[in-house]
């Protein structure tokens, strides 16, 4: 279908191509986000855009929907010269975006969501009657299921990004933009979210797609650019590639995919779990009758989509938040809601925690790096004297510690938030690790973070597993659960839907207990 | 507080003195229109504040005052604390030395009533800080409000305690007794005297040692201790704070206290250094000026000490102004003061980006030689 397309475009007028950009260049001071930037995007096709964090993907688009003005190139859109200023600019001429983190008003309805900003002139009656009927053929046209009277915040997060589509389509887009569109999406309706964008690719939508998921460039792609550092590195056909070849092209050099990491040696239950519960201050139970063990030697992994009570736990269980009903053992002390602990007494109890946002909780952004390195920790002895901290101790203790965890540039007085995410994120597991912990939480460990350093993290994890640490692994990246649990549990509106063990499962599975099926059910539907 | 782009020393010598002399500029262009010479004025200001005999002595013992106000602001404010609360908490300080000099005066050893009476300014200075720093942490009440609340309320307490209960016998203004007993601290020139050197008289006293050591105190504090380093993780952080098991709420209240207390000792250079009594007012807006301190001493204790003799040359150097110049009245000088605040507080970062700009291109220029 494609090639018909594409011999229809190259019959009439029109350029072949959608959008073409020519040595676009942008730097922000020193940093140079996008070096000589080519790429042509054909008409009525899928086109990836692949890349690690901080490769300038991001820069890129946003420089095609207008919202940063490059420094030098042009930018040609159906073989005309474009020049946006703003992002009006992009969407009259057909460019749209759907962004990571959506532009939405919580408590308005998907249609007042949809028309925000081209609501039409005075009194808003008839523009949203126009707009309803405008509506109601787009989704038929493009199979976007979407109630559009339902209030937003309420509906799941795979049809607000509809919402966000529908947004776009609405204002006439003909290329969409999505940015890394999966994310926040379960498995089935990752599969949902493809099923449109082909519906879309066959009405002769072109769409743009930023990913770092190798996976889904090879399902759905037709042709993918990589980008590494600033530079486009390379452009060829999906079909003509390999996933190994692709992630090669992102780092420059070769890496493991997914590796599958051999089971470790179980002992002793290290932390128990019984029917702990939180309720939030808006009286809502966000974490429900959570019991399980975590013995030593194991990682168990907690799958789950983002917001179903994973973060709650790990609070819970670091002793940030006390909880609201049931209780936890670490040797042989309980603790539950009348017998408070802090985040201080865990870690003498030898429980260390990597908490899932490292720009807010894992570091003092303004902190230097060695400042940074003993958040939590400062009172320990090697540190200082009596009341005194001793900054020349702690530097030297920084520097041995990013040497060992290779942390780039090695410089303990470089202020915390001019470290990269795979950095910053290596800064907080040294801190935590450093302690020798015998219980480690570990919550997103790879958010954000490139290649190369994903396979440092989770190598350092498992070789704290070998030596006996018993580590709870919170991740919304399943391929991450799958590669590095001995055994997985999965959440789904503040409960868990079973245990299983890796060999046990597959990843339907998982995504079926993701989307709120117990365990038990999973089973007999699979049989 | 955001991490600058520009060298060190730009930010912390180059854009004060840069706002310093924007505002002696704007200053200056008034003194022109009202028909003075500028630089005339400029001569005397600076003449009356550091050559005149006891003019040194005069502008440092403002600066008494401006070190120990401007250090409560910063140290408040690297817990991201707003103090506005100095004018209160100091007339409070006033209040603890006036009661314990008092009813301990005679009593017990004049150097242990000294004592005692430095820690009451600390201490009561403290309790008024604590009190919005416990409703700022427990209740969510804004530490602004309250504080600038708690300006008035103290204001009110000491004219109820000194038109009533504490006012002197058999007169008419609203004051407490003089202190009996030699309850004071010595001031300079009374010192230099005896050793036969002649400075002139001034106010200064040794108070002015008291705040140089509380500015070590606090460096030693904010850089130095465990404390300091939960201060400024949580001012930074309210989130890593919590995940590092520190209790912003507690922090809050330990810091709004210590800023407190330092605002409260200035009543010692005041009431225990010159007074010798406890009289209204006599905060008369050190405190609101101390916010200034902190801001273009980057809260840091030795760019408060700067800023601080700064501002002490300008109220005395101000002074002398009045006094020599028939058409410059004390309003202008208060205005003086007003540009410099304007320019160093309000617009301190004004020349940021121009500098930014003028560095970060020196720095890309730089870039190929390094290749």
């Amino acid at each position: 279908m494609k090639k018909k397309i594409l011999e229809q475009k190259n019959g009439g007028q029109k350029s072949p191509f959608a959008v073409s950009l020519k040595s676009i260049c942008k730097s922000f001071g020193p940093v140079r986000a996008n070096d000589e930037i080519c790429l042509n995007v054909s008409s009525g096709t899928i086109h990836g855009i692949i890349g690690e964090n901080g490769a300038g993907k991001s820069t890129l688009m946003s420089i095609l929907y207008g919202f940063y003005q490059p420094d030098s190139g042009d930018i040609q859109v159906d073989g005309k010269a474009a020049i946006f200023k703003q992002p009006s600019d992009a969407i009259r001429l057909g460019i749209g975006m759907v962004h990571q983190h959506f532009m939405l008003v919580p408590n308005f309805t998907a249609l007042e969501n949809i028309i925000l900003g081209s609501e039409g002139k005075m009194g808003l009656k008839n523009g949203l009657q126009n707009a309803k009927l405008k509506l109601e053929e787009l989704k038929s046209t493009y199979g976007l299921e979407v109630d559009l009277d339902n209030v937003t915040e309420d509906l799941p997060v795979g049809i607000q990004q509809r919402i966000e589509i529908l947004k776009a389509l609405y204002r006439g887009a003909r290329v969409l933009i999505l940015d890394e569109p999966t994310g926040v999406l379960t498995p089935q309706e990752t599969d949902q979210l493809f099923e449109i964008l082909l519906a879309l690719k066959s009405e002769g939508v072109t769409i743009l797609l930023i990913t770092h998921k190798l996976h889904e460039i090879m399902a759905i792609t037709d042709e993918v650019s990589v980008m590494r550092q600033g530079k486009m590195v390379a452009n060829t056909l999906t079909k003509k590639t390999s996933p190994e070849w692709l992630a090669e092209q992102m780092v420059g050099r070769s890496v493991l995919v997914n590796t599958k990491y051999e089971s470790g040696k179980v002992g002793s239950v290290a932390l128990s779990a019984d029917g702990i519960g939180v309720t939030d201050k808006r009286g809502f139970d966000s974490l429900k009758n959570a019991t399980f063990d975590l013995r030593s030697g194991e990682i168990l992994g907690i799958a789950g989509i983002a917001g179903n009570g994973q973060s709650e736990l790990l609070s819970v269980l670091s002793g940030i938040t006390p909880p609201s009903r049931g209780n936890f053992r670490i040797n042989d002390k309980i603790f539950d809601s009348k017998n408070h602990c802090s985040p201080g007494l865990m870690r003498e109890l030898g429980l260390s925690h990597v908490p899932e946002d490292r720009h807010a909780e894992g570091l003092v952004l303004p902190f230097q790096a060695f400042e940074s390195v003993i958040l939590g920790y400062e009172k320990n002895p090697s540190f200082g004297t009596g009341f005194f901290t001793k900054p020349e101790q702690i530097q030297a203790h920084c520097a041995r510690l990013q040497d060992s965890f290779d942390v780039r540039p090695q410089n303990p007085t470089l202020i915390s938030s001019q470290f990269s995410g795979g950095n910053q994120q290596k800064l907080v597991l040294s801190r935590e690790i450093s302690s020798a912990p015998k219980i480690l939480l570990v919550g997103q460990p790879t958010r954000g973070v490139d290649i190369g350093a994903i396979e440092f993290i989770h190598k350092t994890l498992i070789k704290m597993r070998d030596s006996g640490c018993a580590i709870l692994l919170v991740s919304v990246e399943l391929e991450e659960i799958l590669s590095l649990s001995d055994r997985i549990l999965v959440m789904n509106s503040g409960e868990i839907m079973g245990i299983v063990s890796k060999a046990n499962t597959t990843k339907a599975m998982l995504g079926k207990m993701m989307a709120g099926i117990p365990l038990e059910k999973a089973i007999e539907e699979k049989n | 507080m955001q991490a600058s782009r520009l060298p060190r020393y730009v930010d912390i010598c180059v854009i004060p003195i840069l706002n310093l002399l924007t505002a002696l500029f704007v200053a200056g262009i008034i003194i022109a229109i009202i028909g003075e010479n500028p630089f005339t004025a400029l001569s005397v200001m600076l003449k009356g504040a550091f050559v005149y005999k006891g003019g040194l002595g005069y502008t440092l013992f403002y600066t008494t005052n401006f070190i120990f106000t401007g250090l409560a602001v910063a140290v408040a404010f690297h817990a991201m604390l707003f103090n506005i609360g100095g004018e209160g908490q100091a007339a409070m300080g006033g209040l603890g030395i006036g009661l314990v000099a008092l009813s301990l005066g005679g009593i017990l050893p004049v150097l242990v009533v000294i004592a005692l009476a430095i820690l009451g300014s600390a201490l009561f200075g403290a309790i008024w800080g604590f009190i919005p720093g416990y409703l700022q942490a427990k209740r969510g009440s804004h530490i602004v409000i309250t504080t600038i609340m708690f300006n008035f309320i103290a204001s009110a307490i000491m004219v109820w305690l000194l038109a009533g209960m504490l006012m002197a016998p058999n007169q008419m203004s609203p004051e407490t007794i003089s202190f009996q007993n030699g309850v004071m601290l010595w001031q300079f020139h009374d010192i230099l005297n005896r050793l036969g050197f002649d400075i002139g008289r001034s106010p200064l006293n040794l108070s002015f040692v008291l705040a140089l050591i509380c500015c070590f105190l606090v460096w030693l504090l904010i850089w130095r201790t465990h404390l300091g380093y939960r201060i400024r993780a949580t001012g930074f952080s309210p989130k890593a704070s919590t995940y590092a098991g520190y209790q912003p709420e507690t922090i809050i209240i330990i810091t709004m206290a210590i800023s407190g207390a330092l605002a409260g000792m200035m009543a010692v250079n005041e009431i225990l250094g010159v007074q010798h009594r406890v009289i209204l007012n006599f905060t008369s807006g050190y405190g609101f000026t101390g916010i200034a301190v902190a801001l273009m001493g980057r809260n840091h204790p030795l760019g408060i000490i700067f800023a601080s003799l700064l501002f002490g040359a300008l109220f005395q150097g101000g002074a002398e102004l009045d006094f020599e110049f028939q058409t410059i009245t004390r309003d202008m000088v208060v205005m003086i003061q007003g540009l410099i605040i304007l320019f160093s507080g309000a617009l301190a970062y004004m020349f940021n980006p121009m500098l930014e700009k003028l560095f970060l291109n020196e720095e890309r220029l730089k870039e190929p030689n390094n290749d």
